[in-house]
C-alpha cells in the first residue's frame, strides 16, 4: 500500500470522493456561468442552468468544449478571474489557431504541484530523493510541472530542462540522482547514452516518471533494463493544468486520475453520448477546483478505458488505461503536438500544393518526422544552392510553426500513394498504440 | 548569344535518369551535354539537346518537373590549359559562375563548356571582348 502524498484524499471512499465532486462541480459550474460570458452562451444556447447541474449525474447536460472553442475563445475567453488574480501562463505550441494558453493563480499552480507531488510520491519519492527533471522549462507544463511536485515532495530538485546529455549523465552521477522526469524516448537514450560511457555501475536511480508522448511496455521494460529503475507512465494536458492529471502507481497498470480535482468522463467520439466504465472512448475532463481557466466538459481527443477496480497500491481513484488512439489526427512527437494542418498551412503559404506526405518514426528511441512535398515548377530550380535554399526555407517555417526539426524531403509530382483518389497524409511507423 | 539548357528534377531513387532519357530518346530528341547535381535526396538533371522545345514537351507529358534557362555555351581550345585562360578572363572580371559543365564535340577541335551566370549579357560581353567564341543555337543544332 502507498506511499501517498496526501493519503486521506488519495484512499479516500468512492462516495466520499463523489461528495466532494458533487460539492465542487455545483459550485464551478455556477463560478463559470457568472464569470466565463463565452461558456454561459454555450449553456444558454443548450438550455442548460446552472441550478440544473446538481451533481455529477448531471454533469452529462453540459456542453463540451473543444480545442475549437479554445481558438474562438482565444486568449483570454475561458477566463473565470481577471488577469490581476493570475500568476503565470502555460502554453503549448502551435499557430495562434492552435496553441492553447492556460491561466494559473496561485491557488492553481499549488494545486498542480500537488497533483504531481502525488506523483512523484506514488513512485517512492520522498525528501530524501534527487531528482533529475529534464523535461523542458519554459511555457511547456513538463518542466515546471514536475519541478513544482518535487518541491512540495521535498526532493533535492535539479532543474535540468531537456537535453545536453553529457551534462545530465554527469549531473546525474555526481548529484546522484534518485528519481528521472522526462520523456520515454529521452529516457531510453539517456540508458543508451550511459551505458556506451561505461557508467551504467555509477548511476543512483530507482524510479523515473515518464510522459508528454505514447509509449509502449517494451519501451517500459527496455527503459527498466537500461536504467536499472522502475518506470511510471503520468499523463497530463495544459488545458487541464499540465502533467498530474493522472499517474501511475506502483501497480504499473494504468494511471489514477486525481478525481478530486478533475472529473472524467469516457464518451463516443461520434455521437458524445457518455458511454459506462469499462468502454473504449475519448477521455472528457471537467477541472473542478481551477481558478482562472476552468474548463468543463473539455475533450481531450485521447482514446482510453476507465476503471475503478480496487487497486493494490490502495488508492480509490479512477484509473485510466495509457491513450490507445486518438479521435482526432494530432500527433505527439517529441512531446509536442503536432497537427496535420499546421504543416499544411506552411507548405501553402510558401506557395507549395497540398500534396503532402508526413512520416514519423522512431529512430534509436528518438521521433524522428519527415514531411515529403511534391516538387512544383515554382520551387524547382536547376540550380542546386537556390533548390537547397527553398527547401530550408520550408524547413525553417516548419520549425517556427511546430517548435521541432522536421526534415522535408521534395519528391518528384504525383509520387506521395494516394488511396482512393485521396493522399494518405500520415504515416506513423511507431506502433505506439499497440500495446 | 544564348543557348537553352534544359533541366528535370529528378529523385534519388533507381531508374529515374533512365526514363528521362528513355522518353527523350522515343521522340528522337538527341542530348548534347548532360550534367547531373546531386543532393541528398534528389537530383537536378541539366541538358543541352538538339530540339529544347519538343524535349520540354515529351518530359512534361511524362509529369516531370522541367525548367528552361538561358545559359551561355563557351569555345574552348581542346589543350592543356584551355579552359583555364577562360576561367581567368571571368576572374579578373569578378563573374561568379553558379556551375559549368563541358562537352567535346567530335569533329572540332573545340570543346565546349556551359556556363550557368547570373548576367549572360555581361559575361557574353566580356567573353566576345577578350575573343573567346560563342555556341550559338544553330551550332547544337548542326553538332
Amino acid at each position: 500500500m502507498g506511499p501517498f502524498y496526501q493519503e486521506e484524499i488519495e484512499t479516500a471512499s468512492r462516495e466520499q470522493i463523489l461528495a466532494w465532486q458533487n460539492e465542487r462541480l455545483v459550485k464551478q459550474v455556477r463560478n463559470v456561468y457568472d464569470n466565463v460570458e463565452y461558456y454561459r452562451r454555450k449553456m444558454d444556447e443548450k438550455g442548460v442552468k446552472p441550478e440544473d447541474i446538481q451533481s455529477v449525474e448531471d454533469l452529462y447536460k453540459l456542453p463540451f468544449l473543444t480545442k475549437d472553442d479554445l481558438r474562438d475563445a482565444y486568449p483570454y475567453g475561458l477566463m473565470a478571474r481577471p488577469l490581476s488574480d493570475c500568476v503565470r501562463i502555460q502554453s503549448t505550441s502551435g499557430t495562434t489557431g492552435r496553441r492553447v494558453v492556460a491561466f494559473y493563480t496561485q491557488h492553481d499552480v499549488d494545486l498542480w504541484e500537488e497533483c504531481c507531488a502525488r506523483a512523484i510520491t506514488a513512485v517512492g519519492g520522498t525528501k530524501e530523493d534527487v531528482c533529475q527533471v529534464c523535461y523542458g522549462y519554459g511555457l511547456f507544463t513538463g518542466g515546471p510541472g514536475l519541478n513544482g511536485g518535487s518541491h512540495k515532495v521535498g526532493c533535492l530538485t535539479l532543474p535540468m530542462s531537456s537535453g545536453n546529455t553529457d551534462r545530465q549523465i554527469q549531473f546525474m552521477i555526481d548529484l546522484q540522482a534518485t528519481i528521472l522526469c522526462c520523456t520515454p524516448s529521452y529516457a531510453a537514450y539517456l540508458g543508451e547514452s550511459i551505458i556506451e560511457r561505461g557508467l551504467r555501475d555509477q548511476i543512483r536511480l530507482k524510479a523515473g516518471i515518464f510522459g508528454a508522448e505514447a509509449w509502449t511496455e517494451e519501451m517500459r521494460h527496455d527503459i527498466e533494463q537500461k536504467l536499472g529503475i522502475k518506470a511510471y507512465d503520468i499523463y497530463g494536458l495544459t488545458e487541464i493544468s499540465g502533467p498530474g492529471v493522472a499517474f501511475e502507481c506502483s501497480a504499473q497498470n494504468g494511471m489514477h486520475i486525481n478525481e478530486d480535482h478533475f472529473i472524467a468522463e469516457v464518451i463516443d467520439p461520434a455521437t458524445g453520448e457518455v458511454l459506462p466504465e469499462g468502454s473504449k472512448g475519448e477521455l472528457v475532463f471537467t477541472s473542478i477546483t481551477k481558478e482562472a481557466f476552468p474548463l468543463l466538459r473539455y475533450r481531450t481527443k485521447d482514446i482510453c478505458i476507465l476503471s475503478r477496480e480496487k487497486c493494490s497500491c490502495g488508492r480509490t481513484h479512477v484509473k485510466m488505461t495509457k491513450p490507445l488512439g486518438r479521435s482526432d489526427d494530432m500527433l505527439i512527437v517529441k512531446g509536442v503536438n503536432v497537427f496535420p494542418s499546421q504543416i499544411e498551412t506552411v507548405l501553402l503559404q510558401k506557395g507549395l500544393t497540398s500534396n503532402y506526405q508526413i512520416i514519423v518514426d522512431r529512430v534509436n528511441h528518438s521521433d524522428t518526422i519527415e514531411v515529403k512535398v511534391e516538387i512544383t515548377p515554382e520551387l524547382f530550380s536547376d540550380d542546386m544552392s537556390t533548390l537547397s535554399a527553398r527547401e530550408k526555407e520550408i524547413v525553417d517555417a516548419l520549425k517556427s510553426m511546430l517548435g521541432i526539426y522536421a526534415k522535408v524531403s521534395i519528391v518528384e509530382p504525383k509520387s506521395i500513394i494516394r488511396s482512393e483518389g485521396k493522399a494518405v497524409r500520415v504515416i506513423d511507423r511507431r506502433n505506439l498504440y499497440k500495446g | 548569344m544564348t543557348i537553352q539548357q534544359l533541366s528535370v528534377f529528378a529523385e534519388n531513387r533507381f531508374g529515374t535518369t533512365l526514363s528521362v532519357t528513355e522518353a527523350l530518346g522515343k521522340a528522337g530528341i538527341d542530348i548534347r551535354a548532360l550534367n547531373v547535381a546531386d543532393s541528398e535526396g534528389f537530383g537536378i538533371l541539366r541538358m543541352i539537346v538538339d530540339d529544347t522545345e519538343k524535349a520540354k514537351n515529351v518530359l512534361d507529358q511524362e509529369q516531370c518537373i522541367t525548367s528552361v534557362a538561358e545559359v551561355l555555351g563557351v569555345y574552348i581550345p581542346d589543350s592543356p590549359g584551355g579552359l583555364s585562360e577562360v576561367l581567368r578572363i571571368l576572374a579578373d572580371h569578378q563573374v561568379n559562375i553558379e556551375y559549368l559543365y563541358a562537352f567535346i564535340v567530335k569533329s572540332d577541335v573545340n570543346a565546349c563548356v556551359v556556363l550557368r551566370v547570373r548576367d549572360n549579357e555581361e559575361v557574353e560581353q566580356i567573353l566576345t571582348e577578350a575573343g573567346i567564341k560563342l555556341v550559338s543555337r544553330e551550332d547544337i543544332q548542326g553538332l
